[in-house]
């Protein structure tokens, strides 16, 4: 829960994490994730009210995600922002949450027209290209794993515990890339990523060196998946940038905070006289009601409001560009 | 009092608004499930016929389980968030109550079930007196065979509402009493009875915390407590950062 000013500030920003439930059971249980939400939900409210200093006539509207993720935690988000607008009589804006992970970057510059995202997470690896404000354009995206997912993968492999990103990456850092993975679709014609080769060749390696009784290096392990995974995010969205000579290119998403991922896109970028990279601030990166905020303050202005009805869209995504440039 | 009762324990999404022991409007909707588009919708114009606006409300009163996850989810997730926002009262009932509470005959057994499927239901049983519905067996989720059983050491007539007729040829060979037959309306939850019922009792002490009561562990939950015997369910999963 966060209270947003004219869309790029923050009064306060709430989040209430459910790593250690998570952690209980190895992964997401989408009922006690629901359930969770419920305990929370009506807190959080107040506390963003509180340390907004605001009361509710200080608000203007309620904006929510409706989608795309599980549709029991959504349930509770649309619900309650529902009601708090008819008990208040404010206007409701419906946000997808993905357009909420590019706008963190807002929070770094105001986003200039056309701007392409690299947008990395848990659920999601897609290149989305944004001709003006309030367009979204998938051009590329993942055929079967998400990165942030591949990532949660390999480091239940290597014995980390959920979720894997941050450990893998530190790991990453000090290690080197040894082993060589396969780079899924590096050459292929076209911006769509894919990382289960890459899941599987790095799980084949460890079962393998488990049989024949070999301790691999762990840093040199996570070295060369990481490598891997940032060679093919890379060079997928250098070749959309050739196609698309856009102004920004925004890296957003929860895999947006690796480490490896933003120093290999800024030397990528530091010589392209038209793109500069945004990065989505560090602690905007994963979930947050900030991010879903600063764009809701662009589909208020762009009239996009929803009634009561509203409910939640566990699979809504962008829509595929219509006539990609090839 | 202006009072906002809200059910959608199961398939009926239910709403009704009283005044005091005044009924201004309900309204009852059983040809579809979709309580997370239409409960906010049915409550605006529940409101608007009585020509009263949410910050008219003084208390909400929820049927807050069990039955269905999803249906429960909303209605609770509805009902707190109004309370909370409007800063007033919440009221929760059993959602199996509120259907026994339809049985206006002072003394009865009431057995209020939802079918819960695999022979599992949510049951329990009452006793209408003075005019509301006591507990006599506690709500549960068990298995229809256990909870007739126990039942039938009452050696009285029950009153079966709910799903039971689900449970028909397994009522009549368990149960010796005559039951009652009943009209089918009465498997219905009326709503109004629950905002009546939520006038008499005390409030939710705490607003923020109140979940659902579903009555049964989720399948991780079982396993992990099954893992962990010795370790109870009572730490805190979710931190502010
Ligand atoms: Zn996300």
């Amino acid at each position: 829960m966060a209270v947003i000013e004219d869309g790029h500030k923050i009064l306060s920003n709430i989040v209430a994490t459910q790593i250690k439930s998570h952690q209980r059971f190895g992964g997401v249980v989408p009922e006690v994730a629901s359930r969770h939400h419920i305990e929370e939900v009506t807190l959080c409210i107040k506390d963003a009210l509180d340390e907004a200093q605001v009361t509710y006539d200080d608000l203007d509207a309620v904006a929510v995600t409706y989608g795309p993720g599980l549709v029991g935690a959504l349930l509770i988000g649309v619900t309650a922002a529902k009601t708090v607008a008819f008990a208040h009589n404010l206007p409701l804006i419906p946000v997808n949450h993905m357009a909420g992970h590019i706008y963190a970057a807002r929070y770094v510059e105001p986003i200039e027209f056309p701007a392409m995202a690299l947008l990395v997470s848990g659920g999601h690896t897609e290149l989305v290209y944004m001709p003006a404000e309030n367009e979204f354009e998938i051009i590329g995206e993942t055929r079967d794993d998400a990165a942030g997912e591949a990532y949660d993968k390999v480091g239940r492999v290597m014995g980390v515990n959920y979720p894997a990103g941050k450990t893998v990456d530190e790991w990453a850092h000090q290690g080197h890339d040894t082993f060589n993975f396969p780079r899924a679709m590096e050459k292929d014609d076209n911006f769509d990523f894919s990382f289960s080769g890459l899941k599987s060749a790095f799980i084949n390696t460890t079962h393998h060196a488990d049989q024949i009784g070999e301790t691999l290096n762990k840093q040199d392990l996570a070295a060369s998946f990481q490598q891997a995974v940032v060679d093919v995010l890379a060079e997928k969205t250098q070749r959309a940038l050739a196609d698309y000579p856009v102004h920004q290119l925004i890296l957003a998403g929860g895999v947006a905070a690796n480490h490896g991922l933003r120093e290999r896109l800024e030397r990528d970028l530091s010589s392209n006289p038209v793109t500069h990279l945004v990065k989505a601030p560090l602690n905007l990166c994963g979930d947050n009601a900030a991010m879903i905020g600063a764009f809701a303050y662009v589909a208020y202005q762009h009239g996009v409001f929803a009634d009561a009805t509203l409910n939640a869209d566990p699979s809504l995504e962008f829509d595929w560009v219509e006539d990609p440039v090839k | 009092m202006k009072i906002l009762a809200i059910d959608t324990s199961n398939r009926p999404l239910s709403v009704a608004v009283l005044d005091d022991d005044t009924v201004l409007a309900a309204i009852t909707v059983t040809v579809h499930q979709k309580h997370a588009e239409y409960l906010l919708p049915e409550i605006e114009r529940l409101l608007a016929m009585a020509d009263l606006k949410p910050t008219d409300l003084d208390r909400v009163v929820v049927a807050a389980g069990p039955g269905s996850y999803t249906g429960i989810r909303i209605a609770v997730t509805t009902a707190k968030t109004l309370a909370a926002t409007l800063d007033i009262d919440l009221v929760a009932v059993s959602s199996l109550e509120t259907l026994a509470a339809n049985v206006p005959v002072e003394g009865a057994l009431v057995a209020p079930m939802f079918d819960a499927r695999n022979q599992n239901v949510f049951a329990g049983l009452y006793r209408i007196a003075g005019g509301v519905p006591t507990p006599v067996i506690a709500d549960a989720h068990t298995n229809i065979t256990d909870f007739l059983k126990a039942v039938t050491e009452y050696a009285e007539p029950v009153w079966f509402l709910g799903d039971a007729n689900h449970f028909a040829d397994l009522i009549s060979t368990t149960v010796s009493a005559a039951t009652p037959r009943i009209s089918s309306w009465l498997n219905l939850p009326q709503v109004a009875t629950i905002g009546l019922l939520g006038q008499q009792l005390d409030p939710v002490a705490d607003v923020d915390r109140f979940v659902p009561n579903y009555l049964r562990l989720t399948q991780a939950e079982a396993e992990w407590q099954a893992k962990n015997p010795n370790k109870k369910d009572t730490e805190s999963y979710v931190e502010k950062i």
